[in-house]
């Protein structure tokens, strides 16, 4: 176990918020057909507010600190916050879509000391980048910001996400990622719009375009371990939680609402109304979350996939349970193995429906 | 003899976990976690005391240890931490980078 897995482990075993995740704003100047976010400002955190709660992160233990959007170069106080949070000796990842990062920008966070900036790159043609972002040029305009970065030095990393409209497309970005010396990531997971709108899956790819993904060393390297076939769950694994939302990690919104994950929209508290301790250690769906072991899961405790499966609780919560299948990652399992899950042979599936209704998504409202 | 001044760097992230300190040097992203004798000497790194003084004072006013050893093994410390870039070393006081 590396140094930093046992750091993980030790927060995860204390209950102390490791990493968290805030969104400083929801605006956004691209429009990606597959976002699941509302741009509309319904009343931002000011400065002094987002301040304030990085004071408190801090305070709390909170380490690894990822400012994300909606596009949080939009804020006109973003390098403000960044410097803020830099003083506070968090470990700060930028998410953004570089659109906004001239060499200026470059050069500030270069001498703020970033770990990493991560930016959203769908394809390697610009038209293809561009009609899914749709914004004209963007594509040329993340180009030039991503090399910025490069020049000056800092980590960056290419998050590739997948979907119908660039599904062929991956090879091309892996390859203009390592010409341009900055890291690669894919990530085929389209998520749920926030206001419970489904349309958006309707761009998820494919379960058969998946294992041809998963089944592809340039891709996946590590493909023996990867797609064998599920080993038994341990005691052990029945012990075990599916992830760390909850019990080391959280979710900010702009307008102070916290949640376990960005894909666990389930509303814990607000730090406008409350401080970040006192929500991360009393609120009631916090704790109901950091109680539920594999063995708690109705149908996955059944699984043969109980000890390798990716299951995602936000998702199995938009699905209307928390304690249920999530079957996107029932997907992904069949796909990288070809074993079936419990939840497809409870249901008599021989292939894991395309994606589930939704019935429980809570947007919140929330007033200063 | 001359003094030896340590800082702690601009670079870097820290925060303490369960009385052990975690540092990330974020230029290679090295992650280090400090024992808490380490976190002692890190935590006075404010670039005005030597480090002479930090031993005898915060290492071996607190804790039970040799004080030859405890010099010997604060060197080695801050000669490993500064190959990372997270400390900064010099014979004269050197302004702290890091706020905290």
């Amino acid at each position: 176990m590396t140094l930093m897995a046992e750091a993980g482990q030790k927060a995860f075993n204390l209950g102390v918020p490791l990493a968290v995740h805030m969104d400083v704003t929801y605006r956004c100047n691209e429009r990606c057909v597959h976002c699941y976010l509302d741009h509309d400002d319904h009343g931002e955190m000011s400065t002094a507010e987002i301040k304030g709660t990085l004071s408190q992160l801090a305070d709390a233990g909170v380490f690894f600190l990822t400012l994300s959007g909606g596009e949080p170069f939009l804020r006109r106080d973003f390098f403000e916050i960044v410097e803020h949070a830099r003083q506070l000796l968090f470990c700060v990842k930028v998410k953004t879509n570089a659109v906004m990062i001239g060499e200026a920008e470059a050069r500030k966070l270069r001498a703020l000391a970033i770990d990493t900036v991560q930016i959203s790159l769908y394809s390697h043609r610009a038209e293809v980048h561009d009609a899914i972002t749709k914004l004209p040029h963007s594509f040329d305009r993340t180009i030039r910001g991503i090399r910025f970065l490069r020049d000056r030095g800092l980590n960056v990393t290419v998050a590739n996400v997948l979907m119908t409209a660039n599904l062929a497309d991956q090879y091309g970005v892996q390859k203009l990622a390592a010409e341009l010396g900055v890291q690669y990531t894919v990530d085929p997971t389209i998520t749920p719009m926030m206001d419970g709108n489904m349309g958006v899956l309707a761009l998820r790819i494919p379960g058969t375009e998946l294992e041809e993904i998963f089944r592809n060393p340039a891709l996946v390297p590590n493909q023996e371990e990867f797609c064998a076939p599920p080993a038994a769950p341990t005691g052990e694994d029945l012990e075990g939680y599916s992830c760390s939302a909850g019990h080391s990690f959280c979710y900010i919104s702009p307008y102070g609402d916290v949640f376990p994950c960005v894909q666990f929209p389930l509303p814990s508290g607000n730090v406008r109304q409350r401080k970040f301790l006192d929500i991360w250690n009393l609120s009631p769906q916090l704790q109901e979350v950091r109680t539920i072991q594999v063995k708690d899961l109705p149908v996955c405790s059944t699984c043969s996939h109980a000890s390798s499966c990716s299951r995602c609780p936000g998702l199995a919560y938009m699905e209307g349970n928390m304690r249920g299948p999530s079957t996107a990652d029932c997907e992904k399992s069949f796909y990288r193995t070809g074993v079936a899950t419990a939840n497809m042979l409870q249901q008599g599936l021989a292939k894991p429906r395309t994606h589930a209704p939704l019935v429980q998504i809570q947007a919140v409202a929330t007033s200063v | 003899m001359s003094e030896t001044y340590i800082a702690r760097s601009s670079a870097i992230a820290a925060r303490m976990l369960a009385g052990e300190m975690m540092v990330m040097n974020s230029v290679d992203s090295t992650f280090f976690t400090l024992n808490e004798v380490a976190t002692a000497i890190w935590q006075a790194a404010d670039g005005a005391t030597p480090l002479r003084e930090i031993v005898r004072e915060n290492i071996c006013g607190q804790f039970e240890v040799d004080p030859e050893q405890a010099q010997s093994d604060a060197e080695q410390f801050v000669t490993e931490l500064s190959s990372h870039g997270i400390l900064l070393v010099s014979d004269h006081p050197l302004a702290p980078e890091a706020a905290r």
